[in-house]
């Protein structure tokens, strides 16, 4: 189901011409109205008038992460705060968060997008949306809420946590769709086990999972464990918040970017150049419609590619691949690349276990260890030691083979990893260097 | 002939067995033999009680992976070269003991010895053909 035929299915031209047209409107708006952008400008010798094909994205500074925290908190806002009705804020994990905000229009353009997204996933407005996105300055939480009530469709405003009332109210109030982190909705199968409740007899028939990476394994186990369909939602809330991108539920295949309002672009991290369709880089984005917090060349630091073929469903948005890991989040193990996901793909394509684990980077002397938490269930547990460090020595083989890495499992009680009623932590690094 | 065994997975920590055993003990089940193996991380706590099914419930319930597995429980005469007597009846039949673990009957003159076979029905069949003591799971449990 398509929400905005118009837009969603512009033909490549028409769409080109009004990117072009908003890019040039943006460029202008951000050089009269945010010093940092006229300063970045100026400094490359770039004018507003430059930008005269889509090519020419080419010649604008990028915005990284530290320019928005170099001008915390509204140093970046193009429109007073009088027009400004809304501030999220990014959880900071290292010091201070980054903030963001919105003119009512941009909460009108979110909802859209958001529309667009549950659109794509089927969802209409006879689905009971069952929201379990963490409410509050994260951006989740009150961007599918107000997707859902633009679509028209019952929003139950759960927030994370209380996870037995979770299920309770899933089962009584017949929730059809589930919005959540993936970590989150998979932790919600284990509650709703303990307490005796069968998904299969719940009416959920699809959920929209974002926020954190996640693997194609992990969503096999999703779909599995709550007997539902799993779609992949993308957006953060440096561009929007949930919105950004979102996957079909006719191709499955890859998420859809809402280009008429963001430019996406894949860059080789170390170089900053473009590359094209097909290989991998980090996603960069340019907000075109944004009024209060536009961005021009935002490094995501998330790791995908672009793909250009038109897909079944109509949609002539391009699309972008699962996220595969975040450059920032990339472990350099003895000098070999790790991403966590790769390692949850490998995980989950052995019989049993569990789609909880945890790293636990360390240094001993000058080796960088890499030790993998893994918790034993009854699947996997045998009453001899044989068997379970057999388990053990294929999951080291198998990483071994596949990233080049050696790596030392250790194999936990169950539940002894943090569920995350949020973002999973699936790093720990103790590496003092 | 079989007997109930109970195996639960420990991580090398300080407190799991005495939560296993309090576990237990809360619930009114009494230990009747236990065998704990064990490597650098971890540990297979084995256990033979009176009320397996119930073991099995309030370990689930406070989080323990808990396996059920088929054992055989042998008498063995409590003197020299009682048990290689029985282990070269085996060893005649390529039957191959995984592991095992003993205790002494409070009365009577026979250790028991717990059996965990690759192939338990075989070994089973051979220990009844040569005469050697199986000892019901009814009469262990309740000893």
């Amino acid at each position: 189901m398509i929400w905005d035929k118009e837009f969603e299915t512009l033909p490549r031209e028409a769409l080109e011409a009004l990117k072009l047209k908003r890019l040039q409107d943006l460029v202008k708006r951000v050089y009269a109205t945010v010093p940092f952008y006229k300063r970045a400008f100026d400094e490359r010798g770039v004018k507003p008038e430059d930008i005269k094909s889509l090519d020419d994205l080419k010649i604008l500074p990028f915005t990284t992460k530290q320019d928005l925290r170099d001008n915390y908190p509204y140093g970046l806002f193009a429109v007073p705060l009088e027009s400004v009705v809304r501030i999220h804020a990014s959880s900071g994990t290292t010091g201070k968060p980054t903030v963001v905000g919105y003119t009512r229009k941009d909460i009108e353009t979110w909802a859209e997008l958001m529309a667009r997204a549950l659109s794509a996933a089927r969802v209409t407005k006879s689905d009971i949306i069952h929201n379990s996105y963490g409410y509050g300055l994260f951006t989740g939480g009150l961007g599918l809420h107000y997707g859902a009530e633009r679509l028209g469709a019952s929003v139950i405003p759960m927030s994370g946590g209380n996870s037995k009332k979770q299920i309770m109210i899933m089962e009584d109030f017949g929730s059809t769709i589930l919005t959540s982190t993936p970590s989150y909705a998979l932790s919600l199968a284990e509650t709703a086990e303990e307490m005796g409740v069968d998904f299969k007899k719940l009416k959920l028939k699809a959920g929209l999972f974002g926020a954190e990476p996640w693997s194609e394994g992990m969503r096999e186990e999703i779909e599995k464990k709550l007997n539902l369909s799993a779609m992949d939602l993308y957006g953060l809330s440096e561009i929007i918040g949930p919105g950004v991108a979102v996957e079909c539920m006719e191709a499955k295949r890859g998420l859809h970017v809402f280009e008429d309002h963001f430019i996406v672009e894949v860059i080789n991290p170390k170089t900053c150049e473009t590359l094209p369709y097909g290989q991998r880089g980090e996603l960069v984005f340019t907000t075109l419609t944004k009024e209060a917090f536009p961005l021009i060349r935002y490094r995501t630091r998330d790791i995908s590619v672009l793909n250009p073929e038109l897909c079944v469903c109509g949609r002539t948005f391009v699309r972008m691949e699962r996220v595969s890991g975040r450059s920032d989040d990339m472990l350099i193990i003895r000098g070999v690349n790790v991403f966590p996901s790769q390692i949850e793909s490998i995980l989950m394509n052995i019989e049993g276990i569990e789609p909880h684990y945890l790293l636990i980077v360390d240094r001993k002397g000058t080796m960088d260890t890499l030790e993998i938490q893994v918790e034993v269930n009854e699947r996997v547990f045998s009453d001899e030691i044989k068997n379970l460090q057999i388990l053990g020595k294929k999951i080291e083989k198998d990483i071994k083979d596949f990233l080049g890495v050696s790596t030392m499992v250790k194999l936990v009680e169950p539940k002894t990893i943090q569920r995350s009623e949020g973002k999973a932590q699936r790093v720990i690094d103790k590496r003092k260097i | 002939m079989k007997i109930d065994q109970i195996s639960v997975f420990l991580e090398n920590k300080s407190g799991r067995l005495a939560k296993v055993t309090r576990v237990l003990g809360e619930a009114g089940i009494n230990i009747r033999a236990l065998s704990l193996a064990d490597t650098t991380d971890f540990g297979i706590l084995r256990l033979i009680v009176n009320d397996s099914q119930k073991a099995r419930e309030v370990l689930k319930e406070n989080g323990f992976t808990v396996g059920k597995t088929e054992v055989v429980a042998v008498e063995v005469e409590d003197k020299p070269g009682g048990l290689a007597g029985i282990l070269g009846v085996l060893s005649d039949h390529d039957i191959n003991v995984e592991y095992m673990y003993a205790f002494v009957e409070q009365s009577g003159e026979n250790a028991i010895i717990i059996c965990r076979f690759d192939e338990t029905d075989k070994a089973i069949d051979v220990l009844q053909k040569n005469n050697i003591a199986i000892l019901r799971g009814e009469k262990l449990y309740q000893f």
